[in-house]
């Protein structure tokens, strides 16, 4: 059994009188997201009373409670059992995940800094789409704003920093890379992380069936397409339809 | 025609509230919801509707004009006191009135705290996302606009019933629990962060807001180190500049600054009622006592109901003193003495 995650962790935090933060790791891996997504999993299929609400970050599982139906002392309790009764950086991602397929316009007006994403990366623009096109990315947590799913990892070329200035004014559907990491904005967002593309699919509309397309956990395969092709798409995607399509996974 | 409220002038900061939107954290967005529940509590009580269901127009700052359509509205006003009227006449805050069908409400700026609120019996709003409150960061409802109308419910009695508010609106003493990075500051920064007197910063808004002081940031040893985490209302982050900032209900879902510590939840209405400038100081507590505060206040709120009474001998219901207040904008100690 192999535990590449320090020692220290799993660790559990009080956030207010009524939330608790249980961190996997400090740095972002593969395996950590991984062990998050399968606790997270487990404990929401617990659904111990007085648990009210489960999120996910990068390296952590969130969870609020109310303290007048479950006191602290027993839900850290009970925490502590679950935390202790496997390997969760071994035990593989949880089920009923999806795996996406979103139609991708790269480059040109619809991602002017793929040249300079590319560079930096070493590699020529389209080896630079072929890379991130090659092999399904992982949700690995939504957030910040509604709908954002932070897609990863990338190959280590794509070591990115984000840029301090938040110059790019970057559309609904911008897809934008830095950190070994993709992000797709729901909406019009000035980032400091560099756009390279528009994606055919809204990640939080306010339609009455999925709402947020999306769970931590899914998996999304880009497919680069053209301009004629992406319009199209896009124009669908305007209408509130989800032009992207999924497969059951895991 | 229905029974409605027409909005006639809005000030800059309507918006639909209810008690928000949890539950939606896992997809990135934080729950929203009235500013000041509080206020929602006791616009519920003054209506005599059940407080799990009350929704009011949250005015932020200031007011509007209002007038009933299609039948007399129950109104309740209730949190940051704000100057109001009925046809020119003075009403008082904190109270619930008879709109009379055609008659005109009119608010003005609050005179304390930030988050005044316009409950009216049977309002209604289509649920976005299994809830009627605007969520103004993510897009969800929006800002309520001049000629708007909202739908609400025929009087279901005369109003003309109060409740004593507690004082909420001037900031004061928050008291916070230890968060993920408290270890992170030494014990001197923390024994600072007690001592210092902060003022609520005038950008203050839905998402947040920022304690402003004089003197050096409060740095840790974690401010370059963090991976973006989980973030909620209460928690106080420290920014770039040093200065702590609240995290209110809308706030982002993930954020990277250290969190120094968080608000319980008791206070942090008083953090968002405070009016810009407001002091406020920062106090440790244990778990022990905040879970000691949030249990007092829901048995304050449980209790509203009961706390509801007739309004009398209230000078605002004097109709010759509210021609003075609109006229000159003050009630004189004489004409309090006539009453």
């Amino acid at each position: 059994m192999t535990m590449d995650a320090e020692p220290e962790f799993p660790r559990v935090h009080r956030i207010g009188e009524a939330g608790l933060l249980i961190e996997f790791g400090d740095r972002l891996s593969m395996q950590v997201n991984a062990a998050v997504l399968a606790f997270r999993a487990a404990l929401d299929a617990a659904a111990w009373p007085g648990v009210e609400e489960s999120a996910t970050s990068l390296k952590s599982v969130f969870l609020r409670f109310d303290p007048a139906r479950v006191p602290h002392g027993q839900l850290e309790a009970d925490l502590r059992g679950l935390l202790a009764s496997r390997d969760w950086y071994g035990e593989g991602l949880p089920r009923g995940r999806s795996l996406w397929h979103v139609p991708v316009l790269f480059g040109g007006e619809a991602g002017p800094q793929l040249e300079e994403a590319a560079r930096r990366a070493g590699m020529s623009p389209d080896d630079a789409v072929q890379a991130i096109c090659a092999a399904p990315l992982r949700v690995l947590t939504i957030g910040f704003a509604p709908g954002l799913p932070y897609l990863g990892q990338l190959p280590e070329a794509f070591d990115i920093p984000r840029q301090t200035e938040l110059d790019p004014n970057v559309p609904g559907g911008g897809l934008a890379l830095a950190i070994r990491q993709l992000v797709l904005f729901p909406v019009g967002t000035q980032t400091g992380w560099r756009w390279i593309g528009r994606a055919a699919m809204d990640v939080f509309g306010q339609r009455a069936d999925t709402p947020f397309p999306l769970n931590a956990g899914d998996e999304i395969r880009f497919e680069p397409v053209g301009a004629v092709e992406f319009e199209a798409a896009w124009k669908d995607v305007a209408a509130g339809h989800l032009v992207a399509t999924r497969e059951p996974i895991g | 025609m229905s029974a409605a409220l027409r909005i006639i002038k809005a000030g800059p900061g309507l918006s639909l509230q209810n008690a928000g939107r949890p539950g939606f954290l896992d997809k990135g967005l934080s729950r929203g919801g009235a500013m000041d529940p509080l206020a929602l509590a006791e616009g519920a009580a003054l209506l005599g509707q059940p407080p799990e269901a009350a929704l009011a127009v949250e005015m932020a700052g200031a007011g509007g004009v209002f007038r009933a359509e299609g039948a007399d509205l129950l109104v309740a006003l209730t949190g940051a006191p704000m100057a109001a009227g009925i046809e020119g006449a003075r009403v008082a805050w904190s109270a619930s009135h008879l709109l009379p069908e055609g008659s005109e409400l009119s608010i003005s700026g609050a005179s304390a705290g930030s988050y005044g609120y316009l409950s009216v019996a049977g309002l209604d709003a289509p649920e976005i996302l299994g809830a009627r409150s605007a969520h103004l960061a993510a897009g969800i409802g929006g800002r309520l606009q001049a000629e708007e109308a909202l739908a609400c419910a025929p009087a279901p009695g005369p109003g003309g019933l109060m409740i004593a508010a507690e004082d909420r609106f001037g900031g004061g003493d928050i008291r916070v629990l230890p968060s993920v990075q408290t270890d992170a500051f030494d014990a001197d920064t923390l024994a600072r962060l007690e001592a210092t007197a902060f003022r609520k910063d005038a950008r203050a808004n839905r998402m947040g807001a920022r304690l402003s002081h004089a003197g050096d940031g409060f740095s840790s040893t974690a401010h370059l180190a963090i991976l973006s985490e989980i973030i909620v209302p209460g928690d106080v982050q420290v920014i770039g500049d040093g200065a702590p900032f609240v995290l209110l209900n809308e706030c982002q879902s993930m954020g990277g600054y250290p969190r120094i510590a968080t608000v319980i939840s008791a206070d942090l209405p008083r953090v968002a009622q405070a009016a810009p400038g407001s002091p406020i100081r920062l106090r440790f507590v244990t778990l022990e006592e905040a879970l000691a505060a949030r249990e007092a206040a829901a048995r304050h709120v449980a209790s509203l109901p009961g706390r509801v009474v007739p309004r009398v001998r209230d000078p605002g219901d004097i109709p010759d003193l509210l021609a003075y207040q609109l006229v000159d904008g003050a009630i004189s100690a004489h004409h309090d003495k006539d009453a």
